[in-house]
């Protein structure tokens, strides 16, 4: 089946996607968005188009903020196609993904990358149990199914989405056990050091306070500084194990809410081999990009936190301008129709990520490399301590622990253990992450079986 | 007291339609519009699949297609990602615990004389 | 032998670490110059085929002795290296297909090979129960089997280690020079210094052949495979087909990896080859007509490695023609893989003996530039020189 033709190819309907599309679509470009939930949003603003006035609500301001982003989608022009599964990218910019078992492929001018972020890996022990999730997944039950944890609760990690979610919980009505914070005091000095970002600063920090007072208020169980975190179970989760202000805790547990940040999903950057860097401050892989979010490799921008975490603001931000890019490489517009477009855009992301070092040292994930007996890999069950021992017979770096131990081989290609990996090789080999690389990414990005691949030859 | 569900509705939602599904060849009442994983997870189901390495319980982690932890047999395909399917009326979903067998896989193909599942 | 770096073995992949075992075996102090890792390429991540079926007619001698090693593996390398003894099929599927198989056996009976036996679809039914009733018979290698690539180049690379050879990882080699009697190799940590040099760079060894002086029509291509996850264990043997290109084999981890010799696009610069997944539906759909149960089961993985080709599909194996001291074994174009252990016995024998006890006159370097002396014995019946 031939590609179909199509100036701009967005990856992804979070506000990075949508605000892409909708600059490319204002400048006269034809666009299609490929997403694969069946409404826009992404995960930020998921179902954002379906929901109701209770959980807009309970959600809370920034939520909300996706409706508007949503209607100017809509209205774009755009082609919105839904329930498509992108597999590849290749860096002649054709498109292949899948819905409803068939293959559909377009061929781009442009493409744009807008698949955002995804949790952070929260290896500990116990942290593959059944009750073990993500407060992002939890979210997401909340927002697409109206679903709240049953039995005892407990949210553990850092960032401000944890206390996000357990405010959105309180007002819910959803009992909380306890909050494990592992923020302490010393990311707290080195967090108010950034004298750049004081301003803003002290608005979001002001703002996670509020959100924390609310739930102390509630008498919902604070505890900071905590290390040693283990889940303990058998079948599932039962409870969660950590130490807090000079001892050791113990705390039941039926459903555990695990939080430590979210990093950019960058499986289709590492795919099209565009260079990255290793993020010291964030602690992540980012593709190297331009002002505009064009990568190394031509014509294929990044926009949104798949570039380097940066909120939902900054998303819509960059979103806009790589669009408009898009756009001015394609000749719908000049040069400087597209920067005056872009003036506004440029302005609000220099506002928004001007507070990202202050966020990155106050929220800085403590748990990324675990002790021996720590699954890294989940999908095949390898442990922190296998890789060490790879690392000792001579494994330099994540693609060769693939062949030592099948390590990131597993059905979700490394998404859940690859920074990890990186992480415990580089402390083993004591060599910079950078030095160390992460896994070689191949299509396809997303499952494809053997007769829908078949189909294609036919 | 172990809860017997992970999941539950939240308090004063507006009842939602509802669709009908067999999960493991039993007839489940789940809200109309709301993923396979969802659906399961408020139905009461703890343990989705087992490790295909050690046989461990796993459940969903991520909810948004990145971890791979909630497959599913849906409609006879095999080690589908729950968590980005809708439900729908008249689904058969299975869960299936370790490698994946060949029963039902030889169940939906076409007849192949004295050759079946091995 | 005297003390000191006796050879210089130029690339760690199953070819030059199986050469700088033999040649430690029989006494030589040995160094191994690797670009990047041991098994980086083409011998870490090919599809493990452990194949005497199926050879082009000059390989077969070499692949009967070599399979014998691999049946006595842990005498070569200490220790088991995880060899399979699952067989291998190489099918028809229809009449024609098979009369050509018949013609095949017959022809390596004549030669005195008897490691192929041409079975009926009742005897191919019986052995992989899965496959699809369609089958018209097949060739049957019985002590074929396959191999997990990395853990053979560990083992091969552990085994030289222990008997003194020397291997220096991420150490590309940039010049070769002849001085006096001696070699003189120029690489990081370099330059290194021996009386024989091995030429064993796979995709790459073409420049140090062009620096010798004798340049060969080697080209850098890619190779792609494909995985499924683990599934429910379904088929013991390895298979291959006639009329159409097919490599397929479950591993023990229930793993299926399918491949084909399909070949795409490499950057032999940046040691990349670049996928092509519309091309890889070739192999989905012989797999799917052949196992139609596999229909549903999804790809996890697709990958492409680096392979050197001759334009005869058949390596080179033998001395320089040029240069004293130097031997060369690449360009294995696909199939290299089970011939590494007895490659690393010949050219250890060429080093040390000047001559080897096998028939490598097919693969001499300079073939190319003498009329007729292109592959020497005829590949009889043409055959998909498949991995």
């Amino acid at each position: 089946m031939k590609p179909e033709t199509v100036d701009v190819a967005v990856i992804g309907a979070g506000p990075a996607g949508m605000s892409a599309a909708v600059a490319a679509a204002g400048a006269g470009a034809s666009v299609v968005l490929l997403d694969e939930q069946a409404g826009p949003g992404g995960q930020i603003y998921r179902a954002i188009t379906q929901t109701d006035a209770r959980r807009l609500e309970l959600l809370g301001p920034d939520y909300a903020d996706g409706r508007a982003l949503a209607a100017a989608f809509a209205a774009s022009g755009a082609r919105h196609e839904a329930g498509v599964a992108v597999w590849e990218v290749t860096r002649d910019r054709t498109v292949h993904g899948l819905r409803d078992g068939g293959v559909r492929s377009w061929q781009a001018q442009r493409v744009v990358l807008a698949t955002g972020a995804m949790e952070r890996p929260f290896p500990i022990t116990g942290w593959t149990l059944p009750g073990v999730m993500t407060a992002g997944a939890a979210q997401i039950l909340l927002k697409t199914a109206q679903a709240v944890p049953a039995g005892e609760l407990v949210l553990a990690g850092c960032g401000p989405l944890l206390y996000l979610l357990g405010w959105q919980y309180l007002r819910a009505g959803v009992r909380i056990r306890a909050i494990i914070d592992t923020t302490d005091r010393a990311d707290h000095r080195r967090a108010l050091a950034h004298a750049g970002a004081a301003l803003r600063g002290w608005r979001v920090m002001a703002k996670g306070l509020k959100l924390m007072l609310a739930l102390r208020r509630a008498g919902v169980p604070f505890h900071t500084g905590a290390t040693g975190l283990a889940i303990d179970g058998h079948e599932r989760a039962e409870a969660v194990r950590f130490n807090a202000g000079g001892r050791a805790h113990r705390i039941d547990a039926d459903v555990v809410l695990l939080h430590q940040g979210v990093v950019p999903n960058t499986q289709f950057s590492w795919s099209l081999r565009a260079t990255h860097r290793w993020d010291e401050a964030q602690l992540c892989w980012t593709p190297q990009a331009d002002a505009w979010g064009e990568l190394d490799v031509p014509g294929i921008f990044v926009a949104g936190d798949g570039g380097g975490i940066g909120g939902a603001l900054a998303a819509a931000c960059q979103g806009r301008l790589a669009g408009l890019a898009a756009a001015q490489q394609l000749g719908r517009l000049d040069g400087a129709e597209r920067d005056r477009r872009a003036a506004p855009a440029r302005a609000e992301l220099a506002t928004q990520l001007a507070v990202r070092p202050f966020l990155d040292a106050l929220y800085r994930p403590k748990l990324r490399v675990p002790a021996d007996d720590v699954i890294v890999c989940r999908c095949e069950e390898v442990t922190a301590g296998q890789i060490r021992s790879h690392v000792a017979l001579g494994c330099t770096g994540p693609n060769q622990a693939k062949s030592f131990g099948r390590c990131g081989m597993g059905p979700c290609q490394g998404r859940l253990c690859g920074l990890t990996v990186t992480e415990v090789i580089a402390e083993a080999r004591g060599v910079s992450p950078a030095e160390v690389g992460y896994y070689r990414i191949r299509p396809p990005i997303k499952p494809i079986t053997l007769g829908e691949l078949a189909r294609e030859a036919q | 007291m172990p809860t017997d569900t992970l999941f539950q509705p939240l308090a004063g939602a507006a009842p939602a339609a509802t669709v009908q599904i067999r999960f493991n060849d039993r007839p489940l009442s789940v809200p109309a519009g709301i993923t396979v994983a969802a659906a399961l997870l408020l139905a009461g189901v703890q343990r989705f699949r087992a490790s295909a390495v050690s046989g461990a319980p796993r459940a969903p982690y991520c909810m948004m297609g990145v971890c791979f932890e909630c497959l599913v047999e849906i409609d006879g395909q095999p080690s589908r990602q729950a968590c980005l399917v809708a439900v729908r009326d008249g689904m058969q979903v299975q869960t299936h615990d370790g490698v994946r067998s060949f029963d039902t896989a030889a169940a939906a193909c076409p007849p192949m004389g004295a050759v079946h599942e091995a | 032998m005297t003390a000191g770096s006796d050879v210089l073995v130029i690339g760690g992949g199953l070819q030059g670490l199986s050469s700088a075992l033999h040649l430690a075996r029989r006494g030589c102090s040995v160094r191994l110059l690797e670009a990047d890792y041991c098994g980086r390429h083409a011998s870490g991540v090919n599809a493990g085929g452990v194949r005497t079926v199926d050879r082009h007619f000059a390989e077969v001698p070499l692949s009967v002795a070599a399979r014998a090693l691999w049946h006595a593996m842990p005498e070569l390398v200490d220790q088991d290296v995880g060899f399979v003894p699952s067989g291998q099929l190489k099918l028809a599927e229809t009449p024609e297909e098979l009369e050509v198989l018949r013609q095949r056996v017959q022809a390596l009976q004549a030669m005195g090979f008897f490691h192929e036996q041409l079975i009926a679809p009742a005897e191919v039914r019986e052995l992989v129960p899965a496959l699809t009733p369609r089958i018209a018979g097949a060739i049957w290698a019985k002590d074929d089997g396959y191999a997990y690539p990395y853990a053979v180049v560990m083992a091969f690379r552990r085994a030289g280690e222990r008997r003194g050879v020397q291997v220096h990882e991420a150490t590309p080699v940039q010049r070769i020079e002849r001085r006096g009697n001696r070699w003189q190799v120029h690489a990081p940590g370099g330059p290194f210094e021996a009386r024989h040099l091995v030429n064993t760079a796979g995709a790459w060894a073409g420049e140090i052949a062009r620096q010798a002086g004798e340049p060969v029509p080697l080209e850098a291509g890619g190779l792609m495979l494909m995985v499924t996850p683990r599934i429910a264990h379904f088929i013991n043997p390895v298979l291959g087909a006639t009329g159409r290109a097919l490599s397929f084999k479950q591993f023990a981890n229930g793993t299926v990896v399918i491949g084909g010799g399909l070949r795409c696009t490499a950057d032999a610069v940046a040691g990349h080859g670049e996928v092509d997944m519309l091309k890889l539906a070739t192999s989905a759909q012989t797999v799917t007509d052949l196992f139609p149960h596999l229909g549903p089961i999804a790809i996890n993985r697709a990958w492409a490695g680096v392979e050197g080709f001759m334009p005869d599909q058949i390596p080179v194996i033998g001395p320089s023609r040029t240069q004293p001291g130097l031997v060369h074994a690449f360009g294995f174009s696909a199939h290299g893989f089970e011939l590494s252990p007895i490659v690393g016995q010949i050219v250890a024998e060429l080093v040390l003996d000047g001559c080897s006890t096998l028939p490598i006159a097919p693969f001499a370097v300079d073939r190319f530039e003498r009329p007729g002396g292109e592959s020497a014995l005829s590949s009889f019946p043409p055959v998909n020189q498949r991995p």
